[in-house]
């Protein structure tokens, strides 16, 4: 072999030891391997000064040793490469215990949240949502809702007037006269919504939020308003939960009935959250009163419905532990940073 | 409404556990909001008989031998001052409980467990109880009111447990009785319930008595509002003889948390208690003209009521009086002039049907309640109103204090105190229910439920007693049979004869919803504040006299000044909230709310008011900026698919240079700027707050824009990044408006950094932008980008006096 050649392998080889990252074997590559510049390179252009005679050996040599070069260097830049990597990940150790992060996400409000649910529940079995006016008149309030100026139900909600005609409403009931009057049955809406009675303590909020469902259609009986409901409350406090219809009274309703469901907590064994009934009141319900029905120019004899309100806060209250109705309305951000749904 | 097991049993037999009974009310509709024992609190306390009694020398102390009977004989150290040997007071055993009482003896403070004791060194095994320490009053018994022990009488058995003879082992039921069912809020009414769920007969109250000759000539009743008044009766009752009740009707009494007065006026909260019926006495001899008359009161007229307040009235109220004068605010409370007096002797009893409507009003207007005015609001029917009088003169007679006359004057405006005939259809009392109750079972209710029911084929009529003003067709027949078959007969069904419908929430209320949860994304919380706020809040926005936002509706009874406005703007309750956030040391935070505000056409309102779904929201703290807000509006432009412009604007209480109008297509729907420092600080903020506020009732008609597809160029797009310099006052805004126009191919322009400083000159700032440019129909050339640029500089100079950085 050309002395020549062999020089460069040796110097490639003694080369390689003082290489000490990728950056430095890639120039060192550069420094033999390039095609222009590098010394293997600068050996093929010396071709034309070697005797022809010595040309198909000297060829052979050269290309012998870029072969042997790439595969020398090659394995060099591997290794390199293996090691450097190595040492930048254990370079960028870190302590896996320090706090995460946070991601900035803001939380709908718990009454949403228990809003959507039971819309999504009531959405699937065929209801429509409507919402109606806060502002309400006397008459969709409460004349319309069987409950005329002298009767003793008013006496149950302490109203806010705006005038001699216009109030606050107190109940989501308002708007099941307003959808009646515009549609004929099958009627299924659910009607979530502000309410408002002058009433402010631990429990008690001026404004809160109720959701309003009515149904009415031919042959509707106590039998599917108790059919329904178990529904309900199976899909939002888990499929064991029953129900209990006990007689109560709403003037818009007859019979009308509170409704307890099982207590989700102790599973009806008796506890703190049921205070040892077993129970837990979450609705009012009902079948429509027929003279709320020809109010709205429905047919009685063809037709009957049934109606239920529900309190959000009281479900949300109670899915969420929260002991004063007042937390809601505060937006103090570390509560509403703990009641979310994730 | 209280309920003493002990009364109950006077018109009901009852043979069943309190527990037990309190499981049927509830079944049949009457929650029982609480059960208790009157002497839940007392326990092992017996008669004991002290046989002897020696003072402890050097103290009040005197040390007893107490014989209890069966419980044996124990030593008892005693304190009181009238112990004495051989007499028979109640004692307390060792474990047994009783009321403990502060120094005074008097004030009850808490139960205490009896041990065994020393006192001065002598062992006491026990405590003689006076009366406070049992739980009872003179009411209960007579003599427990005298601060030492309470004396039983000579023959009572040694050893017997003292609470049947106080009349602690009574029960209490407090009833919650629904607004339908007026006639329950009575004793005898609830026990006319029980009686009708065991069926078992109800035992009506004694109403006979006898009437003597006495009569008063030409005396006359007249009622000139029968519209608030549709029965009025009156009874003289002579040779009244006022003394104290007898026991039985004091602890009656008591236990139902009236104080008694004396016989007569106990006789009419006996009867308010028993019947529900209000009723009133006047001491007749205060009554001028021999004349009642129930009149509207004049415009202004003034009336002493017996607790001694002196009321000032509008035609609104209802009076009593006689020929000459007021003597009772009807139904509320009655005279100072007319009231029963130790020296009366002769008495007119009131029993009337007032409106409840007015009563309740009347009530509220002067600000006095009574338990006559609380029963009346509650209703009243003509039957006990009848039944109440000759209840009151039995009990005249029974109890021996006065003879019954047989003037007695009745107004009525015809309505009948006798049942009405009520038929319906059994098929349709059983369609509300969705099942078929057997006849037997229908007949069985109506029976016990006193209606006389009859049936032939479907028709079932019943006989309706005048109490029952509720029932009026067959829904309230259907709620009567269900609720005493029970509600565990309906069997779940899922609305098998419904239609199909299909259900959902509307494009509006998704909207809504996807807008919430992008907010919710930039890290702000949905928060919901009361639809009312105050009108200090509007001087706090420091709004002008004539601003849009004063023009509010008001409550006509709010709880409060602060929430005595419905909401014309969401700012103040948001502003509230942040300050309170950071009162608290919450000094970071974003929060949004989504409700209505309320904008009447006319005060006060005569039309429904404009209900505008508007968005409010803030951040605040110190990395927050104008232009951190800035993107949560951008936020929700993203999501509506539309873009919205911004311009400088101004608001009373946000910072004057930090403020800009929002529009969305050229239409304003809202602004957003800094809070004000003068407000910030009246608001104790400790770090800046921006706030926002859209109506999205303007917005909802680009709600349902759908994100259109535009294709990816098909040719390279090109970037540069250009630093010029402009005078300070130039916006981003117009050098962006200048780039757009020298150049159709722009199709974004960012800004990415401001440089202001010496190197530039003090009046000049420098901008960065990247400019990114989109072929359209063909492939830019080598050198065409470079030419737009070019010719965006040239504008840019032309028009607002930009330079190329060098």
């Amino acid at each position: 072999m050309n002395a020549n050649l062999e020089a460069i392998k040796e110097e490639i080889i003694a080369g390689a030891e003082a290489l000490a990252s990728a950056k430095e074997v890639y120039e060192f590559r550069k420094k033999f391997l390039d095609g222009k510049t590098g010394k293997i390179g600068l050996l093929m252009k010396e071709m034309k000064n070697i005797p022809n005679e010595e040309k198909a050996a000297y060829g052979k040599g050269v290309n012998e040793l870029k072969e042997w070069a790439l595969g020398f260097i090659g394995e060099l830049d591997e290794k390199m490469k293996e090691k450097e990597l190595l040492a930048r990940y254990e370079a960028e150790k870190i302590d896996i215990s320090l706090p995460a992060v946070e991601t900035a996400e803001g939380n709908l409000h718990p009454i949403t949240l228990v809003r959507n649910e039971i819309i999504d529940i009531f959405a699937g079995m065929g209801f429509e949502i409507y919402e109606g006016p806060e502002i309400e008149t006397d008459y969709y309030n409460f004349t319309a809702l069987n409950t005329p100026q002298d009767h003793p139900a008013r006496d149950m909600q302490d109203t806010f007037y705006l005038s001699s005609e216009f109030l606050l409403r107190t109940q989501t009931s308002a708007g099941q006269i307003h959808v009646m009057e515009k549609k004929q049955p099958p009627i299924k809406i659910l009607s979530p919504g502000k309410v408002f009675r002058s009433d402010d303590d631990a429990t008690h909020s001026p404004m809160f939020t109720q959701m309003e469902g009515l149904v009415v259609d031919k042959g509707i009986t106590l039998c599917d308003l108790q059919g329904m409901l178990d529904e309900f409350v199976k899909k939002i406090y888990g499929e064991g939960t029953k129900t209990r219809l006990r007689p109560s009274y709403f003037p818009f309703t007859e019979p009308s009935v509170e409704v307890d469901c099982s207590c989700f907590e102790c599973g009806g064994k008796g506890c703190k959250l049921c205070k040892g009934t077993g129970w837990i009141e979450i609705l009012g319900a009902g079948v429509v009163n027929n003279k709320v029905l020809e109010n709205c120019g429905i047919d009685t004899n063809e037709y009957s419905g049934f109606a239920f309100g529900i309190g959000i806060e009281r479900t949300a209250m109670l899915k969420y532990g929260i002991n004063n109705i007042k937390l809601l309305f505060e937006s103090d951000i570390k509560v509403l940073n703990q009641l979310n749904d994730k | 409404m209280l309920a003493p097991l002990s009364w109950l049993k006077d018109y009901v037999d009852i043979d069943i556990t309190p527990q037990e009974l309190e499981d049927k009310l509830f079944s049949c509709g009457f929650e029982v909001e609480e059960l208790y024992e009157v002497g839940k609190d007392i326990s092992k306390v017996v008669v004991g008989h002290v046989l002897e009694c020696e003072p402890i020398p050097d103290t009040h102390l005197h040390v007893c031998q107490v014989d209890c009977g069966e419980h044996g004989t124990f030593q008892i150290c005693c304190g009181a001052d009238n112990v004495h040997a051989g007499g028979k007071f109640p004692a307390a055993l060792v474990g047994a409980t009783v009321y403990a009482t502060a120094k005074d003896h008097k004030t009850v403070e808490g139960v205490m467990t009896i041990g065994k004791g020393k006192l001065r060194g002598v062992e006491s095994h026990g405590m003689l109880c006076s009366g406070v320490e049992l739980g009872v009053n003179e009411n209960m018994y007579p003599g427990a009111d005298y601060n030492g022990l309470l004396v039983l009488p000579e023959d009572i058995p040694v050893g017997a447990d003292v609470k049947p003879i106080l009349g602690l082992d009574d029960w209490i039921f407090d009833i919650a009785i629904t607004a339908n069912r007026p006639d329950c809020q009575s004793i005898a009414g609830i026990a006319r319930e029980i009686a009708a769920v065991l069926g078992k007969p109800f035992k009506a109250p004694a109403l006979d008595y006898t009437e003597d000759e006495v009569t008063i000539e030409n005396f006359k009743v007249s009622v000139d509002c029968p519209e608030l008044c549709p029965r009025y009766s009156a009874h003289y009752v002579h040779d009244v003889k006022i003394a104290e009740s007898p026991l039985w009707m004091k602890r009656r009494l008591q236990l139902v948390g009236i104080g008694a007065i004396s016989n007569v006026v106990d006789i009419t909260n006996y009867i308010l208690k028993e019947l529900g019926q209000p009723m009133h006495a006047f001491d007749y001899s205060t009554l001028e003209g021999d004349t009642i008359c129930v009149r509207r009161a004049a415009e202004g007229e003034k009336i002493v009521t017996l607790d001694e307040t002196e009321l000032t009235l509008t035609t609104e109220n209802m009076l009593i009086c006689d020929g000459v004068k007021p003597v009772a605010l009807a139904g509320v409370m009655g005279g100072l002039n007319s009231e029963i007096k130790d020296t009366t002797t002769d008495v007119l009893f009131e029993s009337a049907k007032f409106a409840r409507d007015n009563i309740r009003r009347t009530s509220r207007a002067v600000g006095k309640t009574s338990d006559s005015s609380a029963r009346y609001a509650k209703g009243v029917d003509e039957y006990a109103t009848v039944m109440a009088m000759k209840r009151a003169l039995h009990l005249i007679e029974e109890l021996g204090c006065g003879k019954v006359s047989r003037m007695h004057a009745d107004v009525n405006t015809g309505n009948s105190v006798n049942p009405h005939e009520l038929s319906v259809s059994i098929n349709k009392v059983n369609a509300v229910l969705g099942i078929t109750v057997p006849n037997e079972d229908i007949v069985r209710i109506m029976t016990n439920l006193c209606f006389e029911p009859k049936i032939d084929k479907d028709t079932l009529t019943l006989q309706i007693p005048a109490y029952r003003e509720d029932m009026e067709g067959y829904q309230d027949v259907a709620e009567e049979v269900i609720r005493m078959y029970g509600y565990d007969h309906i069997v779940p069904a899922f609305m098998p004869t419904a239609q199909v419908t299909v259900g959902g929430e509307n494009l509006q209320q998704k909207t809504e919803l996807r807008l919430k949860k992008a907010l919710c994304s930039t890290g702000a919380h949905e928060c919901i504040h009361y639809s009312f706020f105050s009108p200090s809040d509007l001087d706090l926005l420091k709004l002008p006299a004539d601003a849009m936002e004063r023009h509010a509706i008001r409550i006509m009874n709010p709880i409060s000044e602060e929430l005595s406005l419905m909401r014309t703007t969401l700012a103040a309750s948001m502003i509230n909230a942040v300050s309170r956030n950071q009162k608290k040391g919450n000094l970071e935070g974003r929060l949004f709310e989504i409700a209505k505000k309320f904008i009447p056409k006319e005060l006060p309102l005569t039309e429904y008011p404009d209900e505008r779904q508007t968005l409010c929201a803030a951040v605040f703290g110190e990395k927050e900026s104008f232009y951190t807000l800035k993107g949560i509006a951008q936020k929700v432009a993203d999501v509506l698919h539309v873009s919205f412009s911004y311009a400088n604007t101004t608001k009373t209480f946000l910072h004057p240079y930090q403020t800009a109008s929002i529009s969305c297509e050229g239409v304003e729907v809202g602004y957003l700027g800094k809070l004000a420092y003068d407000i910030a600080e009246e608001c104790d903020l400790r770090v800046p707050m921006y706030i926002m506020e859209i109506d999205l009732e303007v917005l909802s008609q680009w709600y349902g824009k759908k994100a259109v597809f535009t294709p990816l160029p098909k040719y390279a797009q090109e970037q540069r990044d250009l630093a010029i310099v402009v005078d300070k006052n130039v916006t981003c805004g117009e050098i962006e408006a200048v780039m757009k126009n020298a150049c159709k191919y722009i199709t974004s322009i960012k800004l990415f950094d401001i440089y202001e400083g010496a190197q530039i000159g003090g009046d000049k700032k420098s901008m960065a932008f990247t400019v990114l440019f989109t072929p359209k129909e063909e492939a830019f050339g080598p050198e065409s980008v470079d030419a737009f640029v070019k010719k965006i500089l040239k504008q840019l100079n032309k028009a607002i006096g930009a330079e190329l950085r060098s």
